[in-house]
């Protein structure tokens, strides 16, 4: 491992070691480029990882202080607890489920596809897929996706089928056990899947890719990585010329430090990296860094989510094996004729038996309630997810009063459901209720939305200067060698789960910076 | 195991030195599950929870709130006493909670015009749920939403395996047992490696 002395300024430094930072480094540091990573959270490993729900989600969740406004459910029954992603080496990689779904053709230019949506925000994305397709072909090499380049899909288990039955009886075509980043035979030094059903909590099995046993141990390996976790960066700091120099963190026992720079890359997932470019506001950047659109923080989008579960006579016993076991994707089109815009995708999903007590109906008690969990070796679940809508007033905003530990103003979450989104949510739910009583189930539990997990939108990818915070390869309008590489980037949300492409994007920013930087154009 | 915090073991023996010390009770009581899983979590048939903030009148009012709010009806009593200690606890840590929920219970007598334990189980649920909302309901819910279902004898009772990595994961023991629906094509749900 690297050790790169705090005034060296010719590094470049990661923010973030998730899906879009850890990657991102790995590419780079495989180009001979040394890299400073700074992580918020600690070091765990599939040793140290928890088998146990609430145990684990102390263990690996972003907890810090976080506000929330808006009409979603989410800010009355989490209110401090907009979303549901980590603060740990290896990001949110840690705890996603592993679908891997290239974004679609037509999702990739959503204004000219869908039209103008009133209230909505669209826009096409300044790349297209044929631009991401050798990419798309990279990561699912590097991330072992299951049937992508020969390699099996996983084998369902008892909560798929029940959403195959369904599906089949209800005529949907495409119903597999997915495109997972999870192993189905050993490879890439790591065991194949023995379904735990603990995908949420960190793989013990190493058999699910993240950046935490896969892009940072490669990193590690080539010399040119300094890692540094307990690293949560407060500030980034810029030149009088307006190029960033610095990013200033506090250390593991809280002492702020200052680390030199060449390039910035921030990866801090939506909600951190539009926090972070906000509080880095400055004489020459008063309403925060490279937000001269205004852009940064907007256009928030948490997919349009929901779950239904269902209860059978008969055991089901869905919390046994992979946690997203298969997938419906036959609704993930663009079909006006169902009253919205955009598609969805069906993903089974499970719970375990403490986390379906506090997601089943927040706020929930009583007979009914009761009745639900009683029956809850009977139970299966998916999980919807769909493309919503980008919405200016939707944002991450710096909170006027509210102040972290190391004094710098905590996020606000604001989110409203736009029209469109609680459409497409109506239509789900009434898709999941068909699918389950179509198996035969005796009662349906539709459910709505967790905190997000999907976090996206916040410095979106534009054409133009005025419409976006960066670029197609996510390079700030405004500051040339500063770069957003994590999900923040996405101009529209698509319908699919949104690791793959945050993985392309980033091996595709290695490529551009790296070049960028042999021009000594940045 | 750190998730069952309740003692599930013989009576505690009731010294006069015990009660002095704690300046407290003992709630007890027995499992009504006489065999299966919970029983055989189970060293003994009888529960002990030592209350150190409330009394054990207090306490075996909280647990019947708590059924109330929360009505398993085979659900032991000994999963509620769980609840029941975390309250408890609260309560020793901050003297509000502490006011917060003997107000409550002075509250259910009220509405009750009497002794509101007394009542069948029945009248007893009609009476709590009429004060959903309050921060006395509120409390006793939000702390049983995780601690009622968060023990290895709720896991047993409700049917939940719980952690697997010891036991190889779910890959040999029953991830695709399920026997009353067709198996999928191969092609949807290939082989196992």
């Amino acid at each position: 491992m690297a050790n790169i002395a705090l005034d060296d300024d010719t590094a470049v430094v990661v923010i973030g070691s998730g899906a879009g930072g850890g990657t991102l480094a790995n590419e780079l540091c495989q180009k001979g480029i040394k890299v400073v990573v700074l992580e918020a959270g600690a070091r765990e490993s599939a040793q140290t990882f928890q088998n146990d729900e609430w145990g684990s989600f102390g263990q690996l969740s972003w907890l810090d202080k976080r506000t929330t406004s808006g009409s979603w459910r989410v800010a009355r029954d989490f209110s401090g607890l907009p979303a549901w992603i980590c603060k740990t080496v290896g990001g949110s990689t840690t705890h996603w489920a592993g679908a891997s779904l290239r974004i679609q053709d037509h999702e990739f230019k959503a204004l000219t596809n869908y039209g103008k949506v009133e209230g909505a925000n669209l826009l096409d994305w300044p790349l297209t897929l044929q631009d991401l397709e050798p990419y798309y072909d990279k990561a699912e090499k590097k991330m072992g996706v299951t049937r992508t380049n020969g390699i099996p899909g996983l084998p369902g288990n008892n909560n798929f089928k029940v959403m195959y039955d369904g599906a089949k009886k209800l005529g949907y075509k495409d119903c597999h056990t997915g495109r997972m980043a999870i192993n189905s035979r050993n490879r890439d030094g790591r065991g194949h899947c023995r379904q735990l059903g603990f995908c949420f909590q960190g793989c013990k099995m190493d058999a699910k890719w993240s950046t935490m046993n896969s892009e940072i141990p490669m990193a590690e390996k080539t010399g040119n990585l300094d890692l540094r976790p307990k690293a949560q960066v407060v500030k980034i700091e810029h030149d009088k010329s307006g190029k960033v120099n610095a990013v200033v963190y506090a250390d593991a026992d809280g002492n702020l430090q200052k680390q030199m720079a060449r390039v910035v890359c921030v990866a801090g997932n939506s909600i951190e990296t539009p926090r972070l470019l906000l509080n880095s506001e400055s004489s020459k950047h008063p309403d925060g860094l490279a937000n001269s659109s205004g852009q940064v923080g907007r256009n928030y989008m948490r997919h349009m989510t929901g779950s239904v579960y269902a209860t059978f006579d008969e055991p089901v016993h869905m919390w046994r094996g992979t946690t997203m076991a298969g997938i419906i994707t036959d609704e993930s089109r663009h079909d006006p004729a169902r009253g919205f815009v955009g598609g969805y995708e069906m993903e089974t999903l499970s719970l375990g038996l403490p986390f379906m007590a506090a997601f089943l109906d927040p706020g929930g008690w009583g007979r009914d309630f009761c009745r639900a969990m009683d029956n809850y070796a009977n139970m299966a679940g998916m999980w919807l997810v769909g493309e919503d809508m980008p919405q200016e007033s939707n944002r991450i905003t710096a909170h006027a009063s509210e102040k972290d530990q190391f004094g710098m103003p905590v996020p606000n979450v604001h989110f409203d459901d736009h029209p469109n989104d609680i459409a497409m949510r109506e239509h789900a739910f009434g898709q999941g209720r068909a699918i389950y009583e179509a198996a035969g189930a005796n009662h349906i539990y539709p459910v709505p939305p967790y905190p997000s997990t999907h976090n996206l939108g916040t410095c979106r990818m534009s054409a133009k200067s005025a419409d976006g915070v960066v670029n197609g390869n996510g390079q700030a309008h405004d500051i040339d060698n500063l770069f957003i590489s994590d999900g923040s980037q996405f101009t529209t949300g698509a319908s699919e789960n949104p690791t793959l492409t945050i993985v392309t994007l980033a091996i595709r920013q290695a490529d551009y910076i790296a070049k960028q930087m042999s021009m000594k154009a940045i | 195991m750190k998730q069952t915090p309740v003692e599930v073991n013989a009576p505690v023996a009731l010294t006069r030195r015990r009660f002095l010390k704690t300046g407290s009770g003992v709630l007890m009581g027995t499992l009504m599950a006489t065999g299966g899983t919970l029983a055989a979590l189970a060293p003994s048939r009888t529960w002990a929870l030592t209350m150190s903030a409330l009394t054990d009148a207090e306490g075996d009012k909280l647990l019947k709130v708590t059924r109330a709010i929360f009505p398993h009806d085979t659900l032991d009593d000994a999963v509620y006493a769980l609840v029941v200690k975390d309250l408890d606890a609260a309560a020793a840590s901050d003297a509000n909670v502490a006011k917060l929920l003997r107000a409550g219970l002075q509250d259910l007598d009220q509405r009750a015009s009497g002794d509101w334990a007394s009542l069948d189980y029945l009248a007893r649920e009609n009476i709590v749920i009429k004060m959903a909302g309050t921060d006395f309901f509120e409390k006793i819910r939000g702390t049983s939403v995780v601690s009622l279902y968060n023990n290895e004898m709720a896991w047993a009772h409700f049917g939940y395996e719980g952690a697997s990595y010891d036991k190889g994961g779910y890959f040999d023991r029953g991830f695709q047992d399920l026997n009353w629906l067709p198996d999928p094509d191969a092609n949807a749900s290939p082989a196992k490696a």
